[in-house]
């Protein structure tokens, strides 16, 4: 299939940027889209161009690398698919791809489709974590039944990987549904009750340093979200905050 | 050449660690603080090493080329974690594991590292659980297990098809609790590039500030190298696209001998390429082998008309059908090793009787287990007497309980339902158990530099078995590195900071800002990937799954052409002080172009066939065992650890004698 491709092209962070336009012929609907990102590096190379820098790695849809808002949606029409998970098949001959970075303040371009999401990181510092130590001298993994329904609903939660399409799907570039995967996994297991109140507490003043905004239930963060990671999460990251607020330590 | 020393403690197997541990040198809390420790990779070992390390009292610097470091490939392991828990009671224990790993490596590990990998592998659930990394749970609420290939029990930990995805991410959380108290700092899109040695010991690393460009120089008493495999010396591989050699092979133009290069693992059950295009290749969890049976055509006629696509694989009736594996191994079945399993589908392929157009693929089936499990929750729920249908309703919930996330990873890519159809598989590169070379502390043959996880070499000998990558990244990280290398930092208390300024590290960095020139100034005509992609099919066509001492020579003089050529005719757009992604696949490249004949290099030394690496020349002739791997242990049981002398090809090989005294040396059977 042949497309028309609209890129955004930033030299850097200080650049005021752009979208470029892009003719790409011999498109096969096996290709995955970042594989067609790659036809085109390599057409721009033979032409002696810059080729568009994007982040990715695993390519399987796990790592949270890619990142790319196609056509208006976070990772493209597919639902829960990265953008390496995206195919061909789902566009048709003669289509016209819009291709853009996440667009989010908590989320600076560095260059073209390469955004720093550093801010999740920094919110995990704050508090994404059980304290206890590495020494492997804790008490035998089964000494504590969890039922099951309370552990693959932390599974559920612990899935997120990170990439940032609720922040980019958001109206309101909102990071509650990453935060509340993190705080939803450990309320739920009898391990995070412990630090329970203080996480919640300390993840949230975090995410509103980094500049990201409040939730407005509208829910494409969860529509986008290649985990497809559920609402509740937030509606319970909301009840933790609340009662930690209210009860303090 | 020498004889190694891989420092192995005296004493009976199973009290070597524990000797060991009470016996080396402690630093003292207040003494750590005056020590730091660079971490190259944050994937499970580096991550699980920087966040002990720092834990203990170390300042730590954590390394990695992603944006963070919960993006590193351990992420993408999905089946699972083995532990000698012995939940199931099944006849599980320390000495089993420790069997089934030297067995399953086919007799070419070290005896003394898989018992203590063994020995500790309990302790990993027991940690991981306390971070709130969530496995699978039974309805009682204990902890559910799965079985893998090459054993015959239960023993492994799993998060439905996500497990690495879980241990990284109790990694990562381990990290950020540390990142958050200042000891750990962390570089993200950083890449070393360069370990800087100061008095013939390993005192720092020059990285490249991947986002600036800048070249940094970072110091330390000591470096950790747990940067991961180097499969994507094949281009295609089941590695992420970042996934490099070069933090390994930089140690070992430094000094590090590398260890059994072409130790490869090949993959059974990954998605068949489908075109030039494509970029990597994308693993189905082997735990799928525990419910999928594999299976070719019988009969020629039906290959081609499936070919043709005028016959569906689900139009096959039972006897049209050749369940290979289960033909040829009966006790192990579908559960046979990874390398066995690889080859057979190799042999059934090249025998014509692979099933989609490039006949390079094979099929997965779930049918029977759907139909399996769909009568067991019928009579569960109270309808014995439910219709075929139902059945198969019920059972197609199991499966997708179990491997819902596998099942849809497959759709997605190939848009075939395999709940429906079967899925077609074909071997890909996977892990290599070959690394850089460490004693039993896990420190290479350069004083002060460490190599953990896959970058290492010691644990898997010459195939690994499933599940058993997650377990020695995590054993390596949480409790064995962090206990040795205080042995060898005590002689530091009274070092102070290593200063960055001394002519070492000016040396280190300019070599480096020159490399890096080179390929921007060299303004050729072709671009990295394709030198790449030309590197990869000679790996794959005549170092791969199927090695001949013809095959391997022509390699090494075809991988010697091609580097002549990138070095002439690369082309690198973009400038130095920029992120510039062509510029990181350069120097990546031109590292695996070295490896790659060294890995030739290596596969054509070693004339016996053993686990992963396979010489046609060395087969069983007859007997039940005929065309099988022929091990040589009179002649090889040993580890072969080069060194660097300027060429691959003229690598210096040092020879660590491998003695079994607790394991008997037997041929693998599965049969």
């Amino acid at each position: 299939m042949k497309l028309t491709l609209k890129i955004w092209r930033q030299k850097d962070a200080n650049d005021k940027g752009g979208i470029k336009t892009y003719q790409l012929d011999n498109v096969s609907e096996h290709m995955s889209f970042l594989e067609m990102m790659d036809v085109l590096n390599e057409q721009l190379i033979a032409q002696g161009e810059e080729p568009v820098a994007f982040d990715h790695d695993c390519r399987e849809g796990i790592c949270g690398s890619c990142s790319m808002h196609i056509n208006g949606q976070p990772h493209g029409p597919d639902r829960a698919v990265t953008t390496c998970q995206l195919h061909m098949r789902s566009f048709n001959d003669g289509d016209t791809i819009y291709i853009e970075p996440w667009r989010a303040k908590g989320f600076p371009v560095i260059k073209d489709l390469v955004v720093d999401r550093s801010a999740f990181d920094r919110i995990q510092h704050a508090g994404g974590f059980v304290s206890v130590g590495t020494s492997g001298n804790t008490q035998d993994a089964n000494a504590i039944p969890i039922p099951k329904a309370d552990a693959d609903k932390a599974f559920d939660a612990a899935t997120c990987i990170g990439c940032g399409a609720c922040v980019a799907a958001c109206k309101n570039a909102s990071a509650m549904l990453f935060v509340s995967a993190k705080v939803s996994q450990f309320a739920l297991l009898p391990q995070g009750k412990v630090e329970a109140k203080r996480r919640v507490l300390n993840m949230v003043e975090q995410m509103d340093k980094e500049g990201f905004g409040n939730c407005t239930n509208t829910g494409a963060c969860s529509v986008e979200c290649p985990k497809e990671i559920s609402l509740e999460n937030i509606a319970r990251m909301n009840r933790e905050y609340l009662k930690a607020s209210v009860t303090g330590e | 050449m020498s004889v190694l020393d891989a420092k192995i403690p005296e004493g009976p197997i199973k009290d070597k660690w524990t000797n060991h541990k009470n016996k080396i040198n402690l630093v003292n809390p207040a003494n750590k603080r005056l020590i730091d420790v660079i971490v190259v990779g944050t994937g499970l070992a580096g991550g699980s090493a920087s966040a002990s390390l720092a834990e203990m009292g170390y300042n730590v610097k954590a390394f990695c080329f992603q944006d963070s470091p919960r993006r590193a490939h351990s992420i993408a392991a999905q089946g699972g974690i083995n532990a000698a828990k012995n939940y199931q009671n099944d006849g599980d224990s320390v000495y089993r594991l420790f069997y089934d790993t030297v067995k399953g490596g086919d007799y070419r590990s070290r005896e003394a590292n898989v018992y203590r990998l063994a020995e500790v592998s309990a302790n990993i659930i027991d940690q991981c659980v306390a971070q709130g990394v969530p496995f699978a749970r039974e309805y009682g609420g204990l902890l559910d297990n799965r079985s893998f290939g090459g054993v015959l029990v239960s023993r492994t930990f799993y998060a439905k098809g996500q497990t690495g995805q879980q241990l990284l991410l109790g990694a990562y959380s381990a990290m950020n609790r540390q990142i958050g108290k200042g000891k750990i700092k962390m570089y993200n899109r950083h890449e070393m590039l360069e370990l800087v040695k100061v008095d013939g010991k390993a005192r720092g690393i020059i990285a490249r500030n991947l986002v600036t460009g800048e070249i940094e120089r970072h110091s330390a008493h000591a470096v950790v190298i747990a940067s991961g495999g180097y499969g994507n010396v094949f281009f295609l591989s089941t590695n992420a696209m970042g996934s490099n050699v070069t933090a390994a092979w930089r140690v070992h133009k430094k000094g590090a001998f590398f260890a059994n290069p072409c130790y490869t693992q090949i993959h059974p059950t990954c998605i068949p390429r489908s075109g030039d295009y494509q970029s990597k290749l994308t693993l189905m969890s082997e735990s799928l082998r525990n419910d999928g049976r594999i299976w070719v055509p019988k009969n020629m006629e039906d290959v081609e008309a499936i070919r043709k696509g005028t016959k569906k694989p689900t139009d096959l009736s039972e006897d049209e059908r050749d369940y290979y594996l289960e033909r040829r191994y009966p006790a192990f079945g579908n559960l046979v090793p990874r390398d066995v399993a690889s080859r057979a589908a190799k042999e059934r392929c090249d025998a014509g009787f692979g099933v989609n157009e490039t006949g390079e693929a094979v099929y997965l089936d779930f049918d029977a287990a759907i139909m399996r499990y769909g009568r067991e929750k019928a009579t569960v729920e109270g309808e014995p007497n439910a219709s075929d249908e139902r059945v198969r309703e019920l059972g197609e919930g199991v499966i997708e309980a179990k491997y819902g996330n596998l099942f849809q990873m497959y759709q997605k890519i190939t848009d075939d339902n395999p709940y429906k159809t079967p899925m077609m598989i074909y071997p890909a590169v996977h892990y290599t158990m070959g690394g850089v070379w460490v004693d039993y502390n896990l420190m290479t043959t350069i004083p002060g530099c460490y190599a953990a996880g896959e970058a290492n070499f010691s644990d898997h000998g010459a195939n690994r078995l499933g599940a058993s990558a997650l377990m020695q990244g995590l054993a390596d990280g949480y409790f064995v590195l962090p206990y040795t290398i205080g042995d060898y930092l005590a002689d530091d208390i009274r070092t102070g900071a290593i200063p960055t300024d001394s002519p070492e590290f000016v040396e280190a960095e300019n070599a480096v800002k020159e490399r890096l020139e080179g390929f921007i100034n060299n303004k050729g005509s072709k671009s990295v990937d394709h030198f790449h992609r030309r590197l990869g099919k000679v790996m794959w066509d005549k170092v791969g799954m199927s090695r001949n001492e013809q095959g391997l020579k022509e390699a090494i003089a075809e991988i010697q052409q091609i580097r002549e050529e990138f070095y002439k005719d690369v082309f690198v757009p973009g400038g130095m002080y920029e992120l510039n992604p062509e510029l990181e696949k350069a120097a990546r490249v031109a590292d695996f172009l070295e490896l790659g004949e060294l890995f030739a290099h290596d596969a054509l030394h070693r004339t016996e066939s053993c686990g992963g690496h396979f010489r046609e020349e060395s087969a069983e002739e007859d007997g039940p065992q005929k065309g099988e791997a022929k091990r040589d242990d009179k002649n090889f049981a040993y580890v072969a650890a080069w060194e660097w002398t300027g060429d691959p090809s003229n690598a210096k090989l040092h020879k660590e004698e491998l003695t079994f005294n607790d394991i008997e040396l037997k041929q693998r059977s599965y049969k």
